[in-house]
C-alpha cells in the first residue's frame, strides 16, 4: 500500500495436543486405576499469520521473511498494491524471489470474500452516539452477491456475484485522494490523519449552504430538512473573508462522504443489492468517515441499503494475494478460524478515547487464523440459518452482563493458571508459560473492557474461545486432561451400579431418574466457580450429592411433563442428535444411560462431542474410549454401536458452547463407526487394546460423512442440548425444525438471578417446531 | 377597448373597487397591471425577467404613470444596474404576444447577496403603489418575504421552485429563441475537433431527465408537463465550484474563476489512470486518460508547488462537472431516461463543462444518453414565476 505494508504468510505451527490412548491391557494392569492414558504430543498444524507496519519498516520485514524462509520450495512472493511496483526490486534482491504483481482489485474481493466467510464476525454497521457503536452482523450462509466500494485515492464500485464473477461497475474520481488533495490545499494540513482530525472537530456549517441559508426559516416546502447542505462550500464563494481549517476540512468530508453514498447508492439501486460492503484508506477503522459515509448511505437509500464495513478491511489485499499464491492448495477447500490470541483486534473508535490502541494499531497489528481440520457447515435441522444467532447474550450491547462475565473471568484466571500447570507436573516450565498465559488473557480482558468489540461480538463463548486459544498459544492444550482422566475412571465404575437402580425402576419412574442423572451429571462443570470450589475442596462429591443440589420440580424452565407425555403418546423417535457436555459422570452416568433408554425404544443416537478439547468437556477422542469401556459393560450399547445404531462424531469444535452454523461438514469429516475402527486397527485383537490415532483418523475421516450429512441421512427427530455452555449461553434460544430439548443446570448465581432463579436452578426445555 | 385598459392599468386598485364596480362583474377578460415580472431569488443569484410592452400608445404612454415609467426606461435602457446588476441583453426575446400585449422579454441578474438593497430601492421607487403583484420563487423568497413585506410593503406571492422551472422550459423551448433553436446538443462530443453545436428539436420532449445546476444541483424526472418529481440532488454544484476557486486561487468572480479555469491544465493537479497504470487499466475497461482521483497528485508537495491557480481552478471545474455528470447518467439510467436537459447558471458561458458533459454522458453511456442544453440557461424558474402572474386569477 502507498503508507502500510501488509503481509501474509502461511505458516505451519508445531503445538502441543492432548491425545488419549487406551492401555495395552495385554496381561498386565487390567486394574488400572483410570481408563487410560494420556500422551502429549506434537502436531503440526496450518495457521495463516497477518501483519501490518509502516512501509520504513520494510527493509526490516524483509530479512525477516528471510530468516524465516524455510520451505525452499516457496520462489514466487505474490504481491499487490502500489508498493507492488515500488518496492520489486528491493524484494526481489533481498528475497532472491520473483515478485509476481497480482491485480489490486481481483485481490481484494478474493480476500474480502475470504473473510466474509470464515469470520463470524466481521462485517459491522457503524451506528453513530450508540454504544456500541459497532453492530456486528451475524453470518449469512450466501454471502453474495454485494457491493464493494473500495475507497482509495479514487472510488472504485465493483458488483461481486460469486467467488470468481465480479465486475467493476463504475467509480469516482471524488474520493480519499481527494479529501487528502484538497483538504493540503486547502489547510495546509499535509497527514490524511491529521486532516481527519481537524475535520472530526469542524462546523460545516459555517462554510457550506444549508437548505436554510437559502430558504430562510421557511423551509419545508420542498420536503427538505433546512440542515440539508443546499451547496457545499457555498459559502466560501467570497473573496474577503476567513475560514477555520477545521471547518473547511469537516465541509469537505461531508461533501466526498456524501457523494460517495450517493454514487453507491444509485448503483446499488441500478443492480438491485442491499448491501455495501466499504473499503480502502479512506475508511480504514476512521470512525469519523464511517460515520459520514453511513448517514449518506441512510439518506440517499431511505434505510433500504446498508453500509457494512469490516474488521479486517486493511488485510483484504494480502490475503487475496496470498490466495493467489496458494491456488494449488486451494486454500478455500479448509475452513479457517480466527485465533484471538494472535490477533490484535479492532481498534478503538474514537482516538482520543485510546489514544496508546490507535498508535499502535496504525504501525503494528496482526491477524492470525488457524486452519480447522474440517470444512464446517452449517447444522442442517437449523430452522432458519439466516437468522440464527448462537449466542444468547450480547456483551457488546449488555454493558452490565459484560461487566459481571469480564469480572467473572478475571477471578476465574487464578484457577485455570493453576489448573494448567498441574495438567503438566513433568514439564518444567510449566510455571513460566502458565504465567504468560495468564498475562496473555488477563490484556485481552483488559482490551475487551475498553473495546468489547474489538473481536466483533462480544459473547460468553468467545471470552471461553479466546481463553482457551491463549492456553493453545502456551502450549497448555488440555489442562483438564488429568481430571477428565481420573472422574472418567471413577464414572465407569459407577456405571454398572447405576444402569441395575435404572432397570428395577418402573418405565415412569426411570424416565425422571434419567432426566435428574443427566441434570446431576451436568453439574460437574469445572468451568463454574461454584463447582469448582465444591470439587477441589470435597473429593467425596459424587452423583448422589449432584442430585441433591439439584432443584426440585417445577424447574425454571419445566416442560417436562410435555416431554413424558410424547414419550408416552408419540411413536418412538427415527434419531436423536446429542451434544454432550461434560466429561465423567456427566456423559458417563448421565449421558450413557439416556441414549441406552433411546437405544431400547428404537431410536437411533448420534452422540457429537467436541473436536478439541475445552475445559472438562468430553472429547470425541475420549467419548471413544469411554463408549468402548461401557459397551464392554453393556450390551445394549454393544450392540447398538456394531449395528452403528449409534454414531460417535465430532463436532468440529473446540469450544464450551456450539455454533450450530460450524458444525462438520460432509467431505470432510467423521462417525467414526464402530465396525470402521475395527478395520482401522485389525491386528488389534483386545477391545481395549487399539489406538485413537486421531492423526489416522484425519485421512480416513475424509471418506466418512459428516456431521451434517449424518444427520439428513439418519432423518434426524429430535435434538438434545446439554450444558450451559451450549444450551443456555448459546442456542436458548435457537429455533429448530425438529424437536428439541435443551437441559442445563444454572451453575452461576448471577445467571441464574438473571433467569430469575437460584443457584443449581434447572432448565428443561422441550419445544416442538410449529407446523 | 384600450381606454378601458389603460383606465384599468391605471387606476384598478383595491380601494377603486367600489368606484368601478363593473370591471370586476364584468365578463371581460381580466386585465393585468403593469409592469410584468418573475422573479427567482436563488442561493446566489437573483434572475429576473421583465417584460416591455412594445404596443404602447401614445395615450398610454400620457397616462402612464411617473414610477412606472421611470421603471421601463431603467430597464430598458440599461444593460447594467448598480455594481452587480446585469441585463444579458443577448437573452432577451423580442416580440412575443402575451396577454394580448405585445413586447420583449428582458433578463436580468444580480447577486442575492444584493437582494436587500434591491428591496430598498423598491421602497424608495415606491413600488407599492404600482400595485402589481410580485411573483417569485426560488428560497429567496421564503427568506426575504417579510422584508418585501416590512421595507418594501410588498405582497410576494410564492411560488414553487420546480412547477416555475418546468413550466419556464417549456415555454420558452415553445416560443423559441427569436426564431433560432433554445434547444441544442453538441454533435461528436467526443472528437474535440469535429464537435459542434446544433439545434435540437424538442417538441416532443417528454420523458426527461432535467438537472438544474445552480449553487446545488437539483435532478427531476419529467414525464409531461404536469407530471414531474425530484428524484435527488446533489451539493456539489456551482455553488462549490465557485466556492472552492475562492478558496483555492483567491477570485471573486464566477467569470474571473471561469477565465482561470479555461487556461488552467487540470491533469497536474488530478491523478489519472494513466499516472497509477502507466496507461489504461484494461481489468476493468478503464482509459489512461480518465481521472482516478480528483486533487489526487495534490497529496505530494512536489506537484502542489508546480501548479498554479489556473490549474487549480480547471481542475475544481472538471471534479464538479464529471461530477455531476455521473450522477445525472446514472439518475437516467435507474429512471431509464435518454434525454437529459442540463440548465442553470453554472453553465453561464461555460462551454468547458457543457462540453464536457456531452462528451462524459456520450462516452460512458456508450452513445445511450445525450446531453440538451437551453439557450436561457439560469433564467427558467423567473420565467415560470412570470407565466404565474399572467396566468393567475
Amino acid at each position: 500500500g502507498g503508507s502500510l505494508t501488509k503481509l501474509a504468510y502461511y505458516s505451519t505451527v508445531q503445538h502441543k495436543v492432548a491425545r488419549v490412548r487406551s492401555f495395552d491391557y495385554s496381561g498386565k494392569d487390567v486394574e488400572h486405576e483410570s481408563p487410560y492414558e494420556i500422551t502429549v504430543q506434537e502436531e503440526i498444524t496450518a495457521r495463516l499469520h497477518f501483519i501490518k507496519f509502516e512501509n520504513t519498516y520494510i527493509e526490516t520485514c524483509l530479512d525477516f521473511i528471510k530468516d524465516h524462509l524455510v520451505n525452499t520450495e516457496t520462489q514466487v512472493l505474490k504481491a499487490t498494491g502500489g508498493g507492488a511496483y515500488k518496492f520489486k526490486d528491493l524484494i526481489e534482491k533481498k528475497l532472491g524471489l520473483k515478485v509476481d504483481k497480482e491485480d489490486v482489485m481481483t485481490c481484494l474481493i478474493k480476500g474480502c470474500n475470504f473473510v466474509l466467510k470464515n469470520i463470524p464476525h466481521e462485517a459491522f454497521a457503524y451506528q453513530k452516539d450508540s454504544d456500541p457503536e459497532f453492530r456486528f452482523q451475524t453470518n449469512h450462509p450466501n454471502i453474495f452477491p454485494y457491493l464493494l466500494v473500495n475507497i482509495g485515492s479514487g472510488v472504485s464500485i465493483v458488483k461481486v456475484e460469486t467467488e470468481d464473477k465480479f465486475e467493476w461497475i463504475g467509480g469516482s474520481s471524488i474520493g480519499g485522494g481527494t479529501f487528502w488533495g484538497l483538504g493540503t490545499l486547502l489547510t495546509k494540513t499535509k497527514k490524511f490523519d491529521e486532516l481527519l482530525q481537524l475535520a472530526s472537530k469542524g462546523q460545516h456549517t459555517n462554510v457550506d449552504m444549508l437548505v436554510k441559508d437559502v430558504y430562510g426559516g421557511a423551509y419545508h416546502t420542498l420536503g427538505l430538512s433546512g440542515n440539508l447542505i443546499a451547496s457545499s462550500f457555498g459559502k466560501s464563494a467570497t473573496a474577503d473573508k476567513e475560514f477555520s481549517k477545521d471547518d473547511m476540512a469537516k465541509s469537505l468530508l461531508h461533501m466526498i462522504s456524501n457523494d460517495i453514498g450517493q454514487l453507491a447508492c444509485l448503483y446499488a439501486k441500478l443492480h438491485n443489492l442491499h448491501k455495501i460492503y466499504f473499503g480502502g484508506f479512506f475508511i480504514r477503522g476512521h470512525p469519523v468517515t464511517m460515520r459520514t459515509i453511513t448517514f449518506s448511505i441512510n439518506f440517499f437509500s431511505k434505510g433500504e441499503v446498508q453500509a457494512l464495513f469490516l474488521r479486517h478491511e486493511g488485510y483484504l489485499g494480502a490475503i487475496g494475494a496470498f490466495l493467489k499464491g496458494a491456488e494449488q492448495d486451494n486454500p478455500n477447500q479448509y475452513s479457517w478460524g480466527e485465533n484471538y490470541a494472535g490477533s490484535s483486534g479492532l481498534m478503538s473508535t474514537s482516538p482520543d478515547f485510546c489514544p496508546m490502541q490507535r498508535a499502535r494499531s496504525g504501525t503494528f497489528d496482526m491477524f492470525e487464523m488457524d486452519r480447522l481440520e474440517r470444512p464446517l457447515v452449517n447444522l442442517p435441522l437449523l430452522k432458519d440459518p439466516t437468522t440464527y444467532i448462537p449466542d444468547t447474550v450480547d456483551l457488546t450491547d449488555d454493558a452490565m452482563a459484560r461487566k459481571y462475565w469480564l469480572t467473572c473471568f478475571e477471578e476465574a484466571l487464578d484457577g485455570v493458571v493453576k489448573r494448567a500447570i498441574a495438567s503438566q507436573p513433568d514439564s518444567t516450565d510449566a510455571a513460566e508459560r502458565a504465567e504468560k498465559f495468564r498475562q496473555k488473557y488477563w490484556n485481552k480482558l483488559q482490551t475487551l473492557r475498553q473495546q468489547p468489540f474489538a473481536y466483533g461480538t462480544l459473547t460468553v463463548r468467545s471470552l471461553l474461545d479466546t481463553r482457551e486459544h491463549c492456553l493453545n498459544e502456551f502450549n497448555f492444550p488440555d489442562p483438564y486432561s488429568k481430571v477428565k482422566q481420573k472422574e472418567n475412571g471413577i464414572a465407569l465404575k459407577c456405571f454398572p451400579s447405576v444402569i441395575e437402580s435404572l432397570d428395577s425402576l418402573g418405565w415412569e419412574e426411570r424416565q425422571f431418574a434419567l432426566v435428574k442423572g443427566l441434570l446431576a451429571g451436568n453439574v460437574f462443570d469445572w468451568g463454574a466457580k461454584a463447582v469448582s470450589e465444591v470439587l477441589e475442596s470435597e473429593p467425596q462429591f459424587g452423583f448422589e450429592e449432584a442430585k441433591e443440589k439439584l432443584q426440585e420440580r417445577p424447574w425454571l424452565e419445566d416442560s417436562y411433563s410435555e416431554w413424558i407425555q410424547r414419550l408416552k403418546e408419540g411413536p418412538p423417535h427415527k434419531c436423536a442428535l446429542i451434544f454432550a457436555d461434560n466429561s465423567g459422570i456427566d456423559i458417563i452416568l448421565g449421558v450413557f444411560p439416556f441414549v441406552r433408554e433411546l437405544l431400547c425404544r428404537g431410536t437411533e443416537v448420534i452422540l457429537a462431542c467436541n473436536s478439541g478439547p475445552a475445559l472438562n468437556d468430553v472429547t470425541y477422542s475420549e467419548s471413544l474410549i469411554v463408549a468402548e469401556w461401557i459397551a464392554a459393560m453393556d450390551p445394549i450399547i454393544q450392540s447398538a454401536l456394531t449395528e452403528e445404531r449409534l454414531l460417535l462424531v465430532q463436532t468440529g469444535s473446540s469450544s464450551p458452547c456450539l455454533d450450530l452454523r460450524f458444525c462438520t461438514s460432509r467431505t470432510n469429516s467423521s462417525p467414526c463407526s464402530w465396525t470402521e475402527k475395527r478395520r482401522l486397527s485389525p491386528k488389534i485383537q483386545s477391545l481395549f487394546r487399539f489406538l485413537l490415532p486421531s492423526a489416522n483418523l484425519k485421512y480416513k475421516n475424509r471418506l466418512d460423512k459428516g456431521l451434517a450429512l449424518l444427520v439428513r441421512e439418519r432423518k434426524t427427530d429430535l435434538v438434545i442440548i446439554e450444558g450451559m455452555g451450549r444450551a443456555i449461553h448459546t442456542n436458548y434460544y435457537a429455533a429448530l425444525k425438529c424437536e428439541s430439548l435443551k437441559l442445563a443446570v444454572i451453575k452461576n448465581s448471577w445467571l441464574a438471578d438473571r433467569l430469575g432463579g437460584k443457584i443449581f436452578s434447572v432448565i428443561f426445555k422441550y419445544e416442538v417446531p410449529c407446523k | 377597448m384600450t381606454l378601458l385598459y389603460n383606465l384599468t392599468s391605471l387606476f384598478c386598485r383595491k380601494e377603486d373597487y367600489n368606484i368601478y364596480p363593473f370591471f370586476f362583474l364584468s365578463p371581460l377578460p381580466r386585465i393585468l397591471v403593469f409592469p410584468w415580472f418573475g422573479l427567482d431569488i436563488g442561493g446566489t443569484l437573483v434572475k429576473l425577467v421583465y417584460f416591455e410592452p412594445k404596443d404602447i400608445t401614445a395615450e398610454e404612454e400620457e397616462e402612464e404613470v411617473e414610477n412606472l415609467k421611470s421603471i421601463r426606461k431603467y430597464l430598458t435602457l440599461n444593460v447594467a444596474y448598480g455594481s452587480t446588476g446585469i441585463r444579458d441583453v443577448h437573452l432577451e426575446l423580442k416580440d412575443l404576444t402575451l396577454c394580448g400585449r405585445k413586447g420583449n422579454l428582458h433578463f436580468i441578474r444580480f447577486p442575492t447577496h444584493d437582494m436587500p438593497a434591491f428591496i430598498q430601492m423598491g421602497s424608495e421607487k415606491n413600488f407599492s403603489s404600482l400595485h402589481t403583484t410580485l411573483c417569485a420563487t426560488g428560497g429567496g423568497a421564503y427568506k426575504f418575504e417579510q422584508d418585501f413585506r416590512t421595507v418594501g410593503d410588498l405582497q410576494l406571492r410564492k411560488l414553487d421552485e420546480l412547477d416555475c422551472l418546468i413550466k419556464g422550459v417549456l415555454y420558452i423551448d415553445s416560443v423559441g429563441f427569436n426564431g433560432r433553436s433554445e434547444c441544442y446538443y453538441f454533435e461528436n462530443p467526443t472528437d474535440s475537433e469535429k464537435c459542434q453545436k446544433l439545434p435540437f428539436n424538442l417538441e416532443n420532449p417528454y420523458p426527461l431527465l432535467l438537472v438544474n445546476i445552480g449553487s446545488g444541483v437539483s435532478i427531476l424526472t419529467v414525464y409531461s408537463k404536469d407530471n414531474y418529481k425530484r428524484v435527488t440532488g446533489t451539493s456539489l454544484g456551482g455553488g462549490t465550484f465557485f466556492g472552492l476557486c475562492c478558496l483555492l486561487t483567491g477570485c471573486s468572480t464566477f467569470e474571473e474563476a471561469l477565465e482561470m479555469a479555461s487556461l488552467g491544465d487540470s491533469t497536474k493537479v488530478d491523478k489519472l489512470v494513466r499516472d497509477i497504470y502507466g496507461g489504461d487499466y484494461e481489468r476493468f475497461g478503464l482509459p489512461g486518460w480518465a481521472v482516478a482521483s480528483s486533487f489526487g497528485n495534490m497529496v505530494s508537495k512536489e506537484k502542489r508547488e508546480s501548479v498554479s491557480k489556473e490549474d487549480l481552478a480547471r481542475a475544481t471545474l472538471i471534479t464538479i462537472t464529471n461530477n455531476i455528470g455521473s450522477i445525472a447518467r446514472m439518475c437516467a439510467l435507474n429512471e431509464n431516461i435518454n434525454r437529459v436537459v442540463f440548465v442553470g447558471n453554472f453553465l453561464r458561458i461555460n462551454t468547458i463543462s457543457m462540453k464536457l458533459l456531452a462528451y462524459a454522458l456520450d462516452y460512458w453511456s456508450k452513445g445511450q444518453l445525450k446531453a440538451l442544453f437551453l439557450e436561457h440557461e439560469g433564467y427558467f424558474g423567473a420565467v415560470g414565476a412570470f407565466l404565474e402572474l399572467l396566468s393567475s386569477p
